[in-house]
């Protein structure tokens, strides 16, 4: 293979090489530096006079007398069974100390649009124990739905409590979990392998892991590569695959800082303008395929920069994702775990996972009540502020009420609790109670009938 | 434009399945992303072009000085400096003919059902398929004959391409008028000769035409009847006309999709072309397995039967994303020609807008506004301006010229009459006018509105359906503000709906549009005193407004009742509201008790009317209690 020693800039990220042989567009390169150290890139942009590559680890180091070797092939992960309970890192060599893996085949990273054709719609609920998400914003198998959570707040618990509580219910198979990180800080990345190992969950479960400190660079690759484990696990082994992707801010960061060191036109923030895309071309590897056993569910969280729900970040990413899950920090205040505000979240896929057969038959006018209630009462509490709750109508009074008990009973819950849906919907009823019957517009009458347990 | 340069006739036999000599050969030069140059080519604007070794599908987008710039449909990892580029001379075309109903398609007509055939679940590249089954073999019935003259765009022969819909056969736009010297009947493919004139010309079912080219038409008519949606909010309040352009803006979860679906299945137009430019593939699945199942109210046959999809979800390439409104719209026209009213769904266009700014800042084009470049609002005005009702060139030539050429007001009502006529004669007449309504979702970043997408569909699109999030997060359904939405359709359909379901269906309207603004203002005072505090007079207002948020403007789309509402029904709804309301007024003058009033049953009775098939009889009852109470509370 021939070597070139032919750098003629290096900016930030980029190392530009000319005259070299026609090399294809998206090549592997690798380049060693005088002092024998190897590094890795890719090429982002070729023609007969100039090759841009974009080094994973950093231009740190590289000089002109480097030596540059186009592979001929793209970026690709080595899959195989074994990389389950493995510790890899960013890259997706193994860091966990243990042997080196035997690829049953090597994978491109950047995977391929799965025909919209050959997709089934994901329909299995999946109970997460928790019952904001389970009741209000249920989970399915195949979905991709994102935490949207803010520095501070507690989404690796949750992400955690979902990972080890996750089933399908009457299934005995448990989840898989994927695990990414992208510049999570070392302390983080130790708290979620030590509950991996403590509840065993790491023996099904890949971790790949780019801390904060690894190079920004690879960070674009990282959710790629646990992708492609992802899909391998998922379509070729037959297994329900759960990726956990933490935390997407890091990763469009990256972008972001790539994009200025090409000089390309920014979009809004500094952002490139093809960030929709490129998140697009994550997230949309989630799903299921007809004729496949397999699934694989997203669960990527993303800290969302000043608590705003219109940074473009969980913008693009609210657009591609099927629905968010959004913390709170007034509930966080309020010392309510897990502090999930259900008024902005939202599952698109609920309607197809609940229901007679699947959960329960009140499940969705159930949670469409509290829905209306809660929003009700959470906006009275503006009011009270000003006029003072005496000047309440009775039914205002009771909804806001509502809205506090729903917040102490419904959202509240322990970090180990493990809530079945029936229980979940009960204690919806219960708070009910507090109204009369006829109050209930949004539950159909049959269903009023046979549930509420309150005064007529 | 360069005119009658295209290759647009009936598509050869044969020549087809065999590659075309390109007419240059040239070599790439530079590969970054979808946008890739070459040299030594010889091409025109928009030209496609085959890419590299695997011969990727591409389209010319710039020429500067040698070089020549390309955007590809399929992902270019891989490709080299140095590999050929062909110029097939043929602009980006699709393939018109039996075969497009029930299909689905990427966004530049590729069979999505055929790709995952040759290369399974996962889009690989390289793969061509043509838009249309060349081997399925069709019922074509000549309505012409040998010896008859005929001219472009005429209808020569009928297929009855999906049950109960017929395909029109007609001659393709560019060919010359001449006489029919053989016209065969029988079972053909797509490609087979069907009918061949004396000037050598030879027709088949297939005819090809260029997606960024309108196509053309006799004449084009102001609109004049509207798109019933059976969604109560957008055909009470905002209605959008057929041929008329709508949006639906909203930020992320406050519903665009299900109402886009919502009209895709409810609408009262013949065809449907719903196009996923750029968004979810679980979405696209759920239409694909929910649509075979759904009954067309009308028809009573499988909503897929009427329906074109065509799926570029957000991963797949950029650049066919950026086609893909363009084979949906010309799709759409097509069937306009044939003398049908087609609804064409596009969500989003901001995928859309999207799409071009990332080829333009590939291109290094100097951007405005938000990146987006210059030329965003001139591309969406002329996408949207390819909606209309127009009398098609397959209309028979028994309507005169003259007519068409008198004000919109006679053609209007000349035709609603003649349609009136057919309908009591129990088969509706069509062919006369065809429409395309185009109606696009735009998904503003943040939910902001003053972003340039939206700003600019707004203002080309008369009907404007604002998502609002805070609606959509208490859960009312569908999610559109009534005080910002507006419809500037409202004046033009008011004969239709006086002629078709009421006198009384204007005054109705603006009473309840009235009454919701009288709310908007007396929130603001509730906010700061309570409304135990406002006069009795205000808060029978605000009683009044609630039932009519609660029962006329939220509708549960999953619900299979509620999920489409005549207008009839619309229109009982709202008697009886404001039976209350009247009923209400004439209690306080009386010097009732505004508690009592509050107090009343039967008003919630409305609500269960939604959810019965036995509309008539529950509101009736209603009201005939309504009357009962107030007896009582005197």
């Amino acid at each position: 293979m021939k070597e070139y020693k032919t750098i003629a800039r290096i900016a930030g990220p980029l190392v530009f090489v000319k005259n070299t042989d026609p090399t294809p567009y998206g090549d592997l390169v690798k380049i060693t530096m005088p002092n024998g150290e190897v590094k890795n890139g890719q090429v982002l942009d070729t023609s007969d006079e100039m090759v841009i590559v974009q080094v994973f680890e950093g231009t740190s180091g590289i000089d002109r007398n480097s030596k540059i070797r186009f592979l001929g092939e793209n970026i690709k992960l080595g899959v195989s069974k074994d990389l389950l309970g493995r510790i890899l890192s960013g890259a997706g060599k193994p860091i966990d100390g243990g042997s080196a893996l035997i690829p049953e085949k090597r994978l491109d990273i950047n995977g391929a649009a799965i025909n919209p054709y050959s997709r089934e719609s994901p329909k299995d609920f999946i109970q997460t124990g928790i019952s904001t998400i389970d009741a209000m914003n249920t989970l399915v198998r195949g979905q991709k739905l994102p935490i949207f959570s803010g520095s501070g707040l507690p989404h690796n618990e949750i992400a955690l409590q979902i990972a080890r509580q996750a089933k399908v219910v009457g299934q005995e198979s448990n989840f898989v979990v994927v695990f990414a990180a992208m510049g999570i800080t070392n302390e983080e990345a130790q708290y979620f392998i030590k509950d991996f190992e403590e509840t065993g969950a790491l023996q099904r479960s890949v971790v790949f892991l780019n801390l904060a400190d690894d190079p920004a660079v690879e960070r674009l690759v990282t959710p790629r590569m646990a992708l492609t484990a992802a899909e391998y696990l998922a379509y070729e082994q037959n297994m329900h695959v759960l990726v956990i992707l933490t935390d997407m801010t890091n990763y469009c960061e990256s972008l972001r800082e790539i994009g200025a060191a090409r000089e390309e036109v920014p979009g809004r923030r500094g952002y490139p303008g093809y960030m929709y895309t490129d998140l697009s071309t994550i997230y949309e590897r989630a799903g299921l395929i007809k004729g496949k056993k397999g699934s694989v569910t997203q669960l990527p969280i993303l800290t969302m920069v000043g608590d705003d729900i219109t940074h473009p970040i969980p913008d693009l990413t609210g657009y591609i994702t099927e629905g968010q899950i959004t913390l709170s920090r007034e509930l966080h205040r309020k010392n309510i775990y897990p502090p999930i505000n259900v008024l902005p979240s939202l599952s698109r896929l609920m309607n197809s996972g609940i229901g007679k057969g699947k959960t329960r038959d009140d499940h969705k006018n159930n949670s469409d009540q509290m829905y209306a209630n809660y929003a009700e009462g959470v906006d009275l509490r503006g009011l009270v502020a000003i006029v003072g709750e005496d000047a309440l109508s009775v039914r205002d009074k009771k909804l806001l009420k509502f809205a506090q008990e729903f917040e102490d009973k419904f959202v509240r819950q322990g970090k180990q609790e493990n809530r079945s849906i029936n229980k979940t919907l009960d204690i919806g009823w219960d708070l009910f109670t507090m109204f009369e019957k006829r109050e209930l517009t949004r539950i159909s009458p049959e269903l009023r009938d046979r549930y509420f347990k309150g005064k007529e | 434009m360069k005119k009658n340069n295209e290759k647009t006739n009936s598509i050869p036999e044969q020549k087809s399945a065999q590659r075309k000599k390109p007419i240059s050969v040239g070599k790439l030069y530079r590969i970054a992303g979808p946008v890739v140059v070459a040299v030594g080519l010889d091409a025109r604007m928009y030209d496609v072009v085959r890419v590299g070794n695997e011969r990727l599908m591409g389209e010319v987008i710039q020429i500067d000085k040698e070089k020549t710039v390309i955007q590809v449909y399929e992902d270019t990892t891989g490709i080299r400096p140095g590999e050929p580029v062909e110029n097939t001379g043929e602009q980006l075309s699709v393939e018109l003919g039996p075969g497009l109903l029930t299909s689905i398609y990427d966004g530049i007509q590729r069979p999505l059902p055929v790709l995952e055939k040759q290369m399974g679940s996962f889009i690989q590249r390289g793969v061509d398929a043509p838009g249309l089954d060349h081997n399925k073999k069709w019922d074509f019935k000549p309505v012409k004959k040998k010896g008859d003259t005929v001219k472009a765009g005429e209808v020569i022969g009928l297929v009855e391409e999906t049950p109960g819909f017929t395909h029109k056969i007609m001659l393709p736009p560019s060919i010359n008028e001449g006489r029919i010297t053989q016209i065969n009947e029988g079972k053909f493919t797509v490609t087979e000769t069907i009918c061949v004139l004396d000037n050598k010309q030879t027709v088949t079912m297939a005819q090809r035409w260029p997606v960024r080219k309108p196509r053309p038409v006799r004449k084009k008519l102001p609109p004049t009847a509207p798109l019933i949606t059976g969604q109560r909010i957008f055909d009470v309040l905002f209605p959008v006309a057929k041929g008329g352009t709508a949006a639906i803006p909203g930020p992320f979860g406050a519903g665009k999709t299900v109402s886009q679906q919502q009209l895709a299945k409810w609408s009262d137009a013949d065809i449907i072309v719903y196009v996923g430019c750029g968004e979810r593939g679980n979405e696209m699945t759920e239409v694909l397995t929910e649509f075979p199942h759904l009954k067309d109210p009308k028809s009573g046959r499988p909503l897929m039967n009427r329906t074109v999809l065509i799926a570029n979800t957000s991963n797949m390439p950029v650049a066919a994303r950026e086609a893909s409104v363009y084979t949906g719209a010309t799709i759409a026209e097509y069937f306009r020609d044939m003398g049908y009213d087609v609804a064409m769904m596009a969500d989003s266009t901001s995928r859309w807008a999207e799409a071009m700014r990332e080829i333009s800042s590939r291109l290094e084009e100097m951007p405005g506004e938000e990146g987006y470049p210059a030329y965003l609002s001139t591309r969406l005005a002329e996408f949207y301006e390819r909606a209309s009702q127009v009398i098609p060139l397959s209309a028979p030539a028994k309507i005169k010229m003259k007519d068409a050429h008198k004000d919109a007001k006679t053609a209007k009502e000349s035709k609603q009459t003649s349609k009136e006529l057919d309908k009591e004669k129990g088969q509706e007449r069509k062919g006369e006018t065809g429409s395309v309504t185009i109606i696009g979702a735009v998904s503003p970043p943040g939910g902001d509105f003053s972003e340039p997408v939206t700003q600019s569909t707004l203002r080309v699109t008369k009907t404007f359906w604002a998502l609002d999030a805070k609606l959509a997060q208490r859960r009312h359904f569908p999610a559109i503000n009534w005080l910002n939405s507006y419809s500037l359709y409202l004046n033009t359909l008011e004969p239709w709906f006086a002629n078709k379901v009421g006198s009384d269906w204007r005054p109705l309207v603006n009473q309840m549009m009235s009454i919701l603004q009288e709310e908007e203002k007396l929130m603001e005072i509730v906010q700061l005193v309570g409304s135990d505090s406002l006069p009795a007079r205000q808060q029978l207002i605000l009683e009044v407004a609630r039932l009519i948020r609660e029962f006329l403007l939220q509708q549960n789309a999953y619900h299979e009742i509620d999920t489409y509402c005549p207008l009839e029904k619309s229109r009982m709804i709202m008697k009886t509201i404001l039976h209350f309301n009247t009923l209400g007024n004439a209690a306080l003058d009386q010097g009732a008790r505004i508690k009592d009033i509050l107090a009343l049953k039967s008003k919630d009775k409305i609500a269960d009317a939604k959810f019965n098939k036995e509309y008539e009889k529950i509101l009736k009852n209603a009201q005939k209690e309504m009357d009962d109470e107030f007896q009582k509370i005197k």
